[in-house]
């Protein structure tokens, strides 16, 4: 045993020495414009590994870090009973704004804002009933670049079935679904096409029941495929890599991706993605930290087509037919001009 | 069987540290329970899994603090490498080392009296209440612990290795919250309702293996696993019904519990510590009454530690088990009125987070005996208590708790390993009483 913890020390300190040999910084090069403002997130039980919108949110807060120089810091809940410590905690440490991520935590916030009424909240994905006046509530209305993608996706099917499904039926998932169904139904209207959508009914569809397994997202991706959908929509998280997986091993198919442009966070797929549906947490986490260092604003930021804090990504040349990609245009401006209602709902 | 595999163990250790391995001897050989080996299908394992789980709970409370005090040591190695000071401050390491010393200090310094400052006391806090308030958070965090650990230590002594606390809570946090939200009680009965409600669902829900287990033999493991699945899929299925949402909103989480049914604060309004504390603290008593001085108690214990002559001295194992699972159940039951009760007062599907298993190490490191159950649930509510200080004031990530916990496990699953570490004699086996 002595000798395992020697070796182990060995091997430590001699790791230690080859990354030691770079020269020391200069002292008194502090970053210039560093600001007197702290900005501080607090993730859902998901953590901010978790592939999806507390990731995205979190990058937002390290841009701010770099940008535009502001401190923060941040607190990864792992149970429900985290959340209220959490914030407190952050009350405590000094933060000027604290962001929090997600539904789940609409009550912790909403108390936490009432006890301090001098600090500033923001909360990602989430709406209030009665505005409360320091917290900015940051939501998108995913469906109408889902709306899109459904459109495109419609006209690129060559076996006229095309899919999506969810991982939980919550609402910040389904608008997704629901978009994509009422582009393809606007399709069929248009263009006179048959297209039918599989996982969604406009009220209920396929969901694989987390964000996590992976397989489940191969193996519902892989029963679509099998009744001659040829592209898929995974709104899932990191499940959605699950579909990709059986999307490129069947071949003649596509995938849409979700959140971020896939073709870019998930490149091993980026062959078979037709678009993504971009949902810009990021960019709204941000901009929100961004604008209240100078004045903070209550105002519900909301990400639209028309603000690009949603969109679609680039197709890749000659899947989409032409006279589809050119229509995509208009319906953007129809949307934008609120002519075109981008859900089933409506 | 089991002889030999201590054997193996014992000789693994011997060539390297001959001077701890000589007075470990009497307790790596105890004399395994024979009684059960003939002509029973399947006793063979679970003699075998009997013995192993009464090691673990035979390690001594020495080896217990020392274990916490190897976790605390190796987490503060962690801490050391996990801060972007010092890997920052080593990379010109040989240029000007006394940075990275310096880094380190600070690191460590940082890390625990954040701890501290999160966990037990705050000198930093303006008043009284906020010096004290860290230590009242300890208290909640540890409130399910308690519940959840008593419950899981009964079915440990019994001999059941019960996994599904997780289930059990989250059906009891169910009902409980049902009741709580749906149901309009005048003050006192309606919070009495819930609680009753909590308890009910852990009931069921720890009856089900339980009466698996007595009837037909099937393995609680297993089923208890399965069933926290069920369980869980269960919740998240209801949460997408109208019945459990809020009015006008889709997502999955129910309207807050009416304030009738809420417990209320044990210390006024600065702090969160509300009186499902006291009541976990009353099941404590409650349950060191049933096992040690209860004759359900005594049944208990010896089918625990013999099935098969506790069944010879007619005793009715059948019913013990069963018995024993619904008890555990409706404690584990209980645990979930903390957070849909106490704390949070909403059901969603992360509500156990990881509570029901948290709950299996806080009743391992208390030794199944509920004043250890308390103390355990109260260093781990302190430990979850810390995290948030951790990341925030120290800026350290979360997953250094959980390591920390973790590593606490490891040792005291392996009392030999943390006896050859700070060479403790092979304490005496005290325990024959207990078992």
């Amino acid at each position: 045993m002595k000798n395992t913890i020697r070796f182990g020390a060995v091997a430590a300190a001699s790791a230690l020495a080859l990354a030691a040999c770079s020269s020391a910084p200069e002292d008194g090069d502090a970053p210039e414009g560093a600001e007197d403002y702290k900005a501080c997130m607090v993730s859902d039980a998901g953590g901010f590994d978790d592939a999806s919108f507390n990731q995205s949110a979190y990058e937002g807060l390290q841009r701010a870090a770099d940008e535009l120089g502001v401190e923060t810091a941040e607190a990864e809940s792992t149970a429900e009973s985290d959340y209220g410590p959490n914030l407190e905690a952050q009350v405590d440490a000094g933060c000027d704004l604290i962001i929090t991520v997600g539904f789940l935590l609409g009550d912790a916030t909403a108390a936490a804002a009432e006890a301090n009424p001098e600090v500033n909240f923001a909360i990602v994905d989430f709406g209030y009933d009665e505005p409360i006046d320091n917290v900015k509530p940051l939501f998108f209305e995913t469906d109408e670049a889902a709306f899109l993608a459904g459109y495109a996706a419609a006209g690129a099917s060559a076996t006229g079935t095309i899919s999506t499904f969810g991982g939980i039926n919550i609402p910040t998932v389904s608008i997704f679904m629901d978009g994509f169904l009422a582009g393809a139904n606007r399709y069929n209207e248009d263009m006179g096409g048959d297209v039918t959508v599989l996982g969604w009914d406009g009220s209920d569809g396929s969901f694989t029941g987390d964000f996590e397994n992976q397989t489940n997202g191969q193996n519902t991706a892989q029963g679509f495929l099998d009744q001659g959908a040829d592209i898929v929509m995974p709104v899932a998280g990191p499940v959605g890599l699950g579909a990709a997986q059986a999307v490129q091993s069947a071949g003649d198919a596509w995938l849409i991706g979700v959140d971020s442009d896939w073709s870019q966070s998930a490149p091993d797929y980026a062959d078979v993605v037709l678009t993504s549906v971009l949902k810009n947490i990021s960019n709204a986490v941000f901009d929100t930290i961004e604008s209240s260092i100078t004045e903070f604003s209550n105002d519900p930021y909301v990400g639209t087509l028309e603000n690009e804090g949603v969109g679609i990504a680039e197709f890749p040349e000659g899947v989409v037919p032409d006279e589809v990609v050119s229509e995509l245009d208009t319906l953007r401006d129809g949307i934008i001009a609120g002519d075109i209602e981008p859900s089933t709902a409506g | 069987m089991s002889g030999e595999e201590k054997g193996g163990a014992a000789e693994e250790r011997t060539p390297n540290e001959p001077e701890a391995a000589s007075p470990a001897d009497p307790e790596t050989a105890p004399e395994p329970p024979r009684a059960d080996a003939p002509g029973d299908p399947g006793a063979d394992s679970g003699s075998r899994s009997r013995t192993v789980l009464r090691e673990i709970l035979e390690s001594s409370t020495l080896v217990v603090i020392m274990a916490i005090v190897a976790s605390l040591a190796i987490g503060g190695l962690l801490i050391v490498f996990a801060d972007e000071d010092v890997r920052e401050a080593a990379t010109y390491f040989f240029s000007r080392p006394a940075d990275t010393f310096q880094a380190m200090g600070d690191a460590l310094g940082g890390a625990y009296s954040a701890m501290f400052s999160g966990a037990v006391l705050n000198f930093n806090a303006n008043d009284f209440s906020g010096v004290i308030k860290p230590f009242t958070q300890t208290l909640t965090q540890a409130t399910p612990l308690i519940f959840a650990g008593l419950g899981l230590g009964i079915g440990f002594r019994a001999g059941l290795f019960n996994i599904g606390a997780q289930g059990q809570l989250l059906i009891g946090a169910t009902l409980g919250a049902y009741v709580g939200f749906a149901w309009h009680l005048p003050w006192g009965i309606h919070l009495l309702v819930a609680i009753v409600g909590c308890a009910l669902g852990g009931a069921i829900w720890g009856f089900i293996p339980g009466f698996l287990k007595a009837r037909t033999g099937a393995h609680e493991v297993i089923v208890t696993i399965m069933l926290n699945y069920i369980a869980l899929n269960l919740v998240a299925w209801l949460l997408t019904l109208d019945a459990f949402q809020r009015e006008g909103s889709d997502n999955p989480i129910t309207p807050i519990v009416d304030e009738t049914a809420q417990y209320p604060l044990l210390l006024g309004s600065d702090f969160n510590l509300h009186w499902g504390f006291v009541l976990a603290l009353a099941c404590a008593a409650g349950v060191w009454w049933l096992m040690e001085r209860s004759t359900l108690g005594f049944e208990f214990r010896a089918v625990g530690a013999n099935p098969h002559a506790a069944r010879t001295a007619g005793m009715n194992v059948t019913k013990a088990y069963i018995l024993v699972m619904v008890i555990a159940g409706a404690l584990a039951g209980l645990a979930g009125s903390a957070p849909v009760l106490g704390t949070e007062k909403v059901l969603t599907t992360a509500t156990a987070g990881s509570l029901g298993f948290d709950a299996i190490t806080v009743a391992l490191l208390g030794r199944s005996r509920p004043l250890g159950t308390v103390m355990a649930a109260i260093l781990f509510g302190g430990l979850r208590a810390s995290g948030p200080t951790l990341q925030v004031q120290a800026g350290l990530p979360v997953d250094i708790v959980f390591v920390i916990q973790a590593l606490i496990v490891l040792f005291i699953a392996a009392p030999p390993l943390v006896r050859s570490i700070f060479r403790l004699p092979a304490p005496a086996h005290e325990k024959e009483v207990a078992a």
